[in-house]
């Protein structure tokens, strides 16, 4: 298993590399021109020539990328256009809150979704079944603007429970939590609601209630665990989207996350800042595949990599 | 000999749509300690919903037990509690099943999905639980049992698995072992050599044997009485020696019909015409008539009774009528 870790991770660097590639030349792809910005509305030929030659825009791509790599194996990101900071600088203050609100939307979501989709699917065409998907179907047709706006009202400026924005202790994190997580939660509830309610069907049920076992050991012990691997897989690939940031929820609450700063330097066609933004997603995304990968192998023994 | 089963005027019915459909309609049979009863019929007859009637195991379909009497040494199965009945499940009554690729939960080790009854009905401390199932294991001819019990299922061929379905039937010492189909998927060989192993823990342990099975090779061999059923109703009953030297109902008549002998030359296998008719358009009278050879004008209008014939058989046809007058319903 460790063999097949490492493996694994030694595999990451060619894919980096070709990602650092599509990511860099479909950046300079984008339409529009970052001197001219940085410039401002007013300024002459000859004063946006002279801004992007010091920005380094004017020599030819294969070059800027190779400086651009070569800055990277150096462990520099590189300098924002806009605001002339170092892009690692942006990056600290936005990426650990971003991680948090993930992880915190992630784990409510998680344990709330498996909860109403098992209680859905033992109780089926029962009312927690149709409680249960009243809730899920709300949690993913309720756009995030609108939950996360009515969240603040009620929660913040009425009851005053909650900060209605930024990221300053864990208070700040609950609202957002609950917006970013509600469709994710409402989606793996139904993902466990089916393949229980396939798993329940299965002949090794009917073994372990005629061994005599109680519902309450058949379902977490026999059943749960047989159904969890498309719930894991769904988990992944939204764990891996939530990682890159949430350019809504990050709006609607003044969040400080690396979601509006990407879209901010899009805007601004900031390269280096979108380049470095683009090549961390991609490397969350790796690692979160990795991660579903090792747990298939604990779920299903049939599973079992080899390096 | 003891009665260790009796089922009296058993029946199971399933609901669609808030419809009830009946399937198993006053099935009469009884099982002696320490024997083994056959139960045979085409697929659709109901011989494996009586299995599960037995052990009460709908839960998550809609069956349920409608009427009659399941008595199981002093106590009647189909008026006890669902943990009462727990009790019972894989304790008293045991049960393997058709499917071993399937029967066995397939991310659970073996030695855990056999410890599972072992500890809940026998209540052994887990280092003598362990020495017990591996005993068990080394019982149903398991080599190498102590590694076994830390493999999944999908290391182990099919016979491999039955022989665990087995083992853990039969880890509690059950008084009556249900096999419903329990060789039909595996082949030839290892056919006999689970049966030969069945019979001889049967004989070992002197427990009952409830054998589903349409294959009437299997029943010759190892039971010691059959009851036929048909259209969920039971039609025949006797000795199996008596009921292949000569069958009395049509039905049983055209099931040993169909088995090809040795020596005989035929140019096609002898059939029972037609098919098993749907349980919810059951025809009037005798639902084996409209595929019967030996149809009567009586045999449309009224089901025929259960009649008690010599040696303790018994048989559900009118031909029997003029035979023995006396009636038994």
């Amino acid at each position: 298993m460790l063999q097949y870790i490492i493996k694994r991770i030694l595999e990451m660097i060619p894919i980096l590399f070709i990602v650092s590639i599509l990511i860099f030349f479909f950046t300079h792809l984008i339409p529009g021109d970052p001197a001219r910005l940085v410039a401002g509305k007013d300024a002459t030929l000859e004063e946006v020539t002279i801004i992007r030659a010091e920005l380094g825009l004017d020599k030819p791509i294969w070059e800027q990328y190779g400086s651009y790599m070569n800055h990277l194996f150096h462990g520099n990101l590189g300098t924002s256009l806009k605001t002339g900071l170092p892009v690692m600088d942006l990056f600290v203050d936005r990426f650990m809150p971003s991680i948090y609100l993930t992880l915190f939307s992630m784990v409510w979501a998680l344990v709330i979704g498996l909860l109403i989709g098992t209680l859905s699917a033992v109780f089926k065409n029962k009312w927690p079944d149709y409680f249960g998907m009243v809730t899920a179907v709300s949690g993913i047709s309720l756009p995030g603007f609108w939950l996360g706006l009515i969240l603040i009202q009620i929660f913040s400026v009425q009851l005053g429970w909650f900060p209605t924005g930024g990221a300053e202790g864990w208070k700040s994190y609950v609202l957002p939590s609950i917006t970013l997580g509600a469709g994710i939660m409402s989606m793996l509830a139904r993902f466990t609601r089916s393949s229980l309610l396939e798993t329940l069907k299965a002949d090794f049920i009917r073994t372990g209630r005629a061994k005599g076992l109680k519902e309450s050991v058949v379902i977490p012990k026999h059943a749960l665990r047989n159904s969890l691997i498309p719930v894991v897989t769904i988990a992944g690939l939204q764990f891996g989207f939530l990682l890159g940031g949430s350019v809504v929820v990050e709006t609607v609450f003044s969040f400080p996350g690396m979601g509006r700063l990407l879209i901010d330097s899009i805007a601004f066609r900031d390269y280096p800042v979108i380049q470095a933004e683009l090549l961390l997603f991609s490397l969350e995304f790796i690692l979160v595949n990795l991660l579903v990968d090792i747990l298939y192998s604990f779920l299903n023994p049939k599973i079992r990599y080899v390096a | 000999m003891e009665k260790l089963l009796q089922i009296e005027k058993l029946e199971t019915e399933f609901t669609k749509d808030k419809q009830a459909l009946k399937i198993l309609h006053g099935v009469n049979f009884h099982i002696n300690k320490g024997e083994v009863l056959g139960l045979v019929g085409e697929s659709g007859s109901g011989k494996s919903l009586t299995s599960l009637s037995i052990m009460k195991l709908f839960k998550g379909t809609s069956g349920e037990i409608s009427g009659g009497r399941i008595q199981f040494n002093d106590q009647d199965l189909t008026n006890i509690s669902e943990s009462d009945m727990r009790k019972i499940r894989g304790k008293q009554i045991a049960m393997i099943f058709q499917e071993p690729m399937t029967s066995l939960n397939p991310v659970m080790k073996i030695g855990e999905q056999l410890l599972e009854p072992i500890r809940l009905h026998l209540g052994l401390k887990e280092k003598q639980a362990k020495a017990h199932a591996v005993s068990i294991l080394k019982k149903v001819g398991i080599p190498r049992a102590e590694e076994i019990i830390n493999e999944f299922p999908h290391q182990l061929s099919g016979g491999m698995r039955q022989r665990i379905m087995i083992a853990m039937a039969i880890s509690c010492n059950p008084q009556l072992l249900i096999a419903d189909e329990p060789t039909t998927a595996l082949d030839v060989t290892i056919q006999a050599q689970i049966l030969d192993l069945m019979k001889q823990l049967q004989q070992k342990e002197n427990m009952s044997v409830l054998l589903i099975t349409h294959d009437l090779g299997v029943v010759a061999e190892m039971c010691d009485r059959v009851v036929v059923m048909y259209a969920g109703r039971v039609v025949e009953e006797a000795d199996v020696f008596e009921l292949f030297e000569s069958p009395k109902h049509p039905y049983t008549k055209g099931l040993i019909g169909s088995v090809p002998k040795l020596g005989q030359k035929k140019e096609k296998l002898d059939s029972i015409k037609g098919n098993v008719p749907d349980p919810s358009n059951l025809p009037k009278g005798c639902k084996f008539a409209p595929r019967c050879n030996n149809v009567m004008p009586i045999c449309y209008q009224e089901e025929p009774p259960d009649l008690k014939l010599e040696n303790g058989r018994s048989c559900s046809c009118w031909l029997y009528k003029e035979e023995r007058g006396d009636i038994c319903v």
